[in-house]
């Protein structure tokens, strides 16, 4: 077992020790230590040496006898190329392997150059040295990369790759990437690592594919940090080709941003009552359509239409559904505890003007959201009273000790038991303790128990 | 024969020997660069590097200061400058720069990159460009596997299933079939090896290939089977919420390279601490595999018998107590300490998991498994968006409800992403687009009969009923391969059905009793039949690319079994393959890319 010392464990692990911090700003590193110079630590690779790992593996200055048969001794063991004790699953896409053995010739480097493409595969796979300049016909340069594509090897797929790339017009290469679904995707991939996005967005418009081509370009959005900047780059991605729906969304990330640039310029000097008693925690610039939606309701709510700002508008612009809006739009107006505004979000009237309750969410949602900031009971109360299924209504009531609730459903469910039940949890002499007696006493009441 | 125990249960391996062949590795690699140097490691090695070799070793070859790579200006005065990384392109920019920039300062250094892994031609492309290629020397430091407990391990790549499965770089092949071999020359010879998926072919034929020309050596013992899968043969499992203790904290607090970071609310004081999770951990060892409803009940008990075990004290005398002291004592410390802070984790799973309604996204879960009530499921998702709670599984919800169903009708998949879009923001239609790619989040193609007459009925009857309808027909229409899958093998047990969660009668436990990881079930029944044989309808209900070969000189079946998810494997996986092998009488050891929670973000 290898087990670090404890003090060796808090010495990696935190940075409160000198020599080892994460911390590049730390003035402790300016000084200069002595440093020894190396002499003769440059590696020079021998390429034509199948030892290498071996050495590297079994060497130590520890004794490793135990381990060193992993590999070292194994060189001495018989090669077993010929016998393989395990076979082949797939013969379809592996090439011949004849000639795999090495030829004389490839044990001098002079005559890479003479390497078919399976044998310079099989060597840059290997690590060795190898040679690409000889394959110059494009029908060469096609049969080292299938050769490539068809050994699994992604590290030997990208390499030839990067020979083709410097070697063939944009024009060939994409061309005849087309009909290579794996080294297409090995391409697209270095191209995004390497940083080369504008190409990227050329070969997939190259390869019609044209979706992907626009969604690449969008993506380029995300490392612009200046929003004017950022703002103009989506409304240039609103020419691009999406796919319908995309399209729509894409339209409205430029019109949020736009809208939200509008607010936060105005909101950054707002006087206003509601910006004092609730500073603002950050900027609104980015956040999704919904965040901006509750920011609105919360700090400009009852604005008219007219205003970017207001939540009509934006939920106007945005096609929010009237659930998804009641839903936030509670939970702003809950928050600043404006129970007034709660009320009139489900106040309906009816054609005799009659007000009621109705509500897109199901009331047990509404009095969570209610209860979550903290409402007081009795408005909790009033929308308790408003849950139809009369089992979440009890268990709503029950939960958040809406008493007379659970009193007057107990009554009406002439489950006297419970209600003696429910009496034991009370204060003594509190008003819903002192209802329950009255109802217990009460001799008209025919009890079910 | 009436007994079997004369049989021994095998013996694991003892795969410390892989952490003492890294380290020498590394030691010989640092040798090459004598004398003193600053050493930048890249960030995530750095657990993975912590397990194997430590400050006092790495200070015994040399090594002066240790920093992290960052990738911005560095303030090293070191003449020496060595940098173990990944083999990523970025990383290796960044090191060309830093050396670019020392030669206009007309400061003279040595550099030295070692890859790990392996290398790259493209990084290595990178430094010819950047003309610093001679300027820097490079090697590797082939830490193909890194043994994470006794019977589980890693490769540390958690790259590997992007790159491999959206970006179709297949880039991590060959190392994967490196770290076989590498086992195989270490640990003796498979005797079988079996697989399915595309990767799980390509590391096979790359591994096969290194075994025939590599030096072999003859009559090795064998020592194990192996099982190779692709993490999207079973993109089902991991996309389900974990209820095994481990599984829970990995969710929870995310178990990083074996180890897990606690916060302050769990350990109630004011500092967070790392806690490694492995079998040392007497306290987590038993409970790791469990149910979290057996969870509370245990770590009660195991506190009572402490203070009971603490209680003996009183009535001692002296020589008694100074027997405690020295025998008992520092065990019921350490156990002390674990209890408290496994119970400090459970309560602060508790309130994470009740306060965001868990039961009703475990009970939407199920419904998905079992393909009932939909509408509701659907219902349940879309309020689950609207209420912006955890963006991450809103996204888990979707692509569950899209895998079960095969795809989500149009509609359905038009609403819910523009609703997601609008809750957590636009710029994740680049994550549907990710999505669509794995084929995690899809929407049916159009066109299909059923379609049409769908809609023409729904003319006819109120929207309500069209919704249950419309669960009908796309029941009816979808070649739903989960539900086939599920039914062939019997992965979701009939509804209704007690499950006592104390008394697991199968995998399904890891699940609350309501699926059986399908990953886990394949294994299961190709171990038992010794191949695919009468699998074949489930075979190309996965899209085929199974194998089973077998070694020619072949001996006794082996009963430990190598299973390597391509991909990654979540913990719920790992304890149904514990339990597997307790029924089985084997042993299972996990060999993975990484522990996936499937990231899923762009």
């Amino acid at each position: 077992m290898t087990r670090a010392k404890p003090e060796d464990d808090e010495y990696w692990n935190s940075s409160k020790f000198k020599a080892f911090t994460f911390d590049d700003e730390d003035d402790e590193f300016s000084q200069l230590k002595e440093s020894k110079r190396a002499v003769n630590s440059i590696l020079v690779d021998d390429d034509d040496e199948d030892e290498e790992d071996v050495e590297r593996v079994s060497w130590s200055g520890e004794p490793v006898g135990s381990i060193s048969w992993s590999v070292k001794e194994t060189a001495s063991s018989i090669r077993s190329g010929s016998e393989q004790s395990f076979p082949k699953i797939d013969t379809t896409p592996s090439l011949s392997k004849q000639g795999s053995g090495y030829s004389l010739s490839s044990l001098f480097k002079g005559n890479l150059h003479d390497l078919s493409p399976e044998e310079t595969v099989r060597r840059m796979q290997k690590g060795r040295a190898f040679s690409l300049e000889k394959f110059c016909s494009l029908q060469d340069k096609l049969l080292l990369l299938d050769e490539a594509v068809a050994v699994y090897d992604g590290n030997v797929i990208t390499a030839v790759l990067i020979f083709l790339k410097k070697s063939l017009s944009k024009e060939i290469l994409f061309r005849e990437l087309m009909a290579r679904d794996v080294a297409l995707r090995h391409y697209v991939h270095y191209l995004k690592e390497m940083g080369e996005q504008k190409l990227v967005v050329e070969l997939l418009k190259a390869l019609g594919r044209t979706e992907d081509m626009a969604l690449m370009h969008y993506k380029e959005h995300l490392n612009i940090k200046d929003e004017s900047r950022r703002r103009d780059f989506l409304k240039s991605c609103l020419s691009l080709p999406f796919s319908q729906d995309d399209a729509t969304h894409v339209q409205d990330h430029y019109t949020l941003l736009e809208r939200q640039i509008i607010i936060e310029a105005s909101d950054k000097k707002a006087v206003a009552e509601i910006f004092k008693k609730f500073p603002r925690k950050a900027s609104i610039l980015n956040m999704p359509i919904i965040t901006t939606l509750y920011y609105s309701c919360f700090y400009h709510y009852g604005e008219s239409e007219g205003t970017f700002s207001s939540p009509s508008n934006i939920r106007k612009t945005f096609r929010i559904s009237e659930k998804q809006y009641i839903l936030t739009a509670l939970g702003a107006r809950a928050k600043l505890k404006s129970w007034f505004d709660v009320d009139s979000l489900f106040n309906t009237k009816n054609w005799l003007g009659y007000t009621k309750k109705r509500s897109p969410i199901g009331f047990h949602r509404v009095v969570d959201i209610l209860h979550k900031n903290s409402a007081p009971v009795q408005v909790l109360q009033e929308y308790v009273n408003l849950i139809d299924d009369p089992d979440l209504k009890l268990s709503g009531a029950l939960k958040y000790k809406c008493h007379d609730i659970v009193i007057n459903t107990y009554r009406d469910l002439k489950d006297r038991q419970q209600l003696i039940v429910y009496r034991e949890k009370l204060e003594r002499d509190s008003p819903e303790y002192r209802k329950i007696q009255e109802l217990l006493n009460n001799v008209q009441i025919r009890w079910k128990n | 024969m009436a007994h079997t125990e004369w049989r021994d249960a095998p013996e694991l391996p003892d795969f410390s020997l892989l952490k003492r062949l890294a380290r020498d590795q590394l030691i010989f690699l640092l040798e090459q660069l004598p004398g003193k140097k600053d050493l930048f490691i890249d960030a995530d090695l750095m657990s993975p590097l912590d397990r194997i070799a430590n400050v006092t070793i790495l200070k015994q070859h040399e090594v002066d200061k240790l920093y992290k790579v960052e990738l911005k200006p560095i303030v090293s005065s070191s003449d020496q400058l060595c940098f173990l990384i990944r083999p990523r392109i970025q990383t290796v920019k960044w090191i060309s720069d830093l050396v670019n920039a020392d030669k206009v300062a007309g400061r003279f250094r040595r550099y030295k990159i070692i890859f790990t892994p392996q290398k790259f031609y493209a990084c290595e492309t990178v430094l010819e460009e950047q003309g610093v290629y001679g300027d820097v020397t490079t090697d590797e430091w082939n830490f193909y596997i890194l043994p994470l407990d006794d019977d589980i391990l890693s490769l540390e790549l958690p790259e590997f299933f992007r790159d491999n499965f959206l970006e179709g770089d297949q880039r991590w092949v060959t190392t994967a079939g490196s770290a076989l071999h590498l086992l195989q020359s270490v640990y003796g010879s498979f005797s079988k090896v079996y697989g399915i998926g595309r990767c799980a072919k390509m590391v096979y034929e790359s591994w096969r290939e290194l075994m025939e020309e590599g030096e072999q050596r003859t009559r090795q013992p064998e020592f194990a089977k192996v099982f190779l899968v692709d993490r999207d043969v079973d993109f089902v499992t991991p996309l389900c919420s974990q209820v095994v203790y481990e599984g829970l904290v990995d969710d929870l607090f995310r178990i990083k390279c074996g180890t897990v970071e606690l916060g302050p609310d769990v350990t109630s004081s004011d500092k967070s601490i790392k806690v490694m999770l492995n079998s040392q951990d007497k306290v987590f060892s038993e409970i790791r595999n469990e149910h979290f409803s057996n969870v509370f009940g245990f770590l009660s008990q195991k506190a009572k018998n402490l203070q009971t075990a603490y209680d003996k004290r009183r009535g001692m005398d002296i020589q008694q107590m100074k027997a405690f002291v020295s025998d008992e004592l520092k065990g019921l410390k350490q156990e002390h300490r674990l209890l408290s802070l496994h119970i400090g984790a459970s309560e602060s799973m508790m309130k994470k998991k009740t306060k965001q309604d868990f039961q009703e996204l475990l009970k939407t879960e199920h419904s998905l498994l079992e393909g009932f009530e939909i509408r509701e499921c659907i219902t349940y998702i879309e309020e689950h968006i609207n209420r912006q709670v955890s963006m991450i599984d809103s996204l888990r919800l979707l692509c569950l409800l899209s895998i079960t169903e095969n795809g989500l009708l149009s509609k359905d998949y038009r609403s819910l992403k523009a609703q997601y879009l609008q809750s957590y923001g636009i710029k994740h239609l680049l994550t549907f687009a990710n999505l669509r790619q794995l084929g995690l989040l899809e929407e049916q193609q159009a066109g299909e009969t059923l379609t049409v007459m769908e809609s023409k009925v729904g003319k006819l009857v109120n929207d309500k009923t069209v919704g249950k309808l419309t669960d009908a027909f796309s029941s009816l229409a979808k070649k739903s391969n989960f539900r086939a899958l599920s039914k062939r093998l019997a992965l979701v047990p009939k509804s209704g059905e007690e499950y006592d969660l104390r008394v697991p009668r199968d995998m399904a436990y890891v699940f609350s009793g309501a699926y059986i990881p399908l990953s886990c079930k394949l294994i299961e029944q190709v171990l038992e039949r010794d191949g695919w044989t009468g699998l074949e309808e489930v075979t190309r209900m996965l899209n085929g690319q199974e194998f089973a070969v077998t070694a020619r000189n072949k001996t006794d079946a082996q009963r430990i079994v190598l299973v390597m998810f391509l991909g990654g494997c979540t913990f719920s996986e790992i304890s149904a393959l514990r339990f597997l092998g307790k029924e089985r009488d084997a042993y299972y050891v996990k060999q993975i890319e990484y522990m996936v929670n499937i990231k899923l973000s762009i």
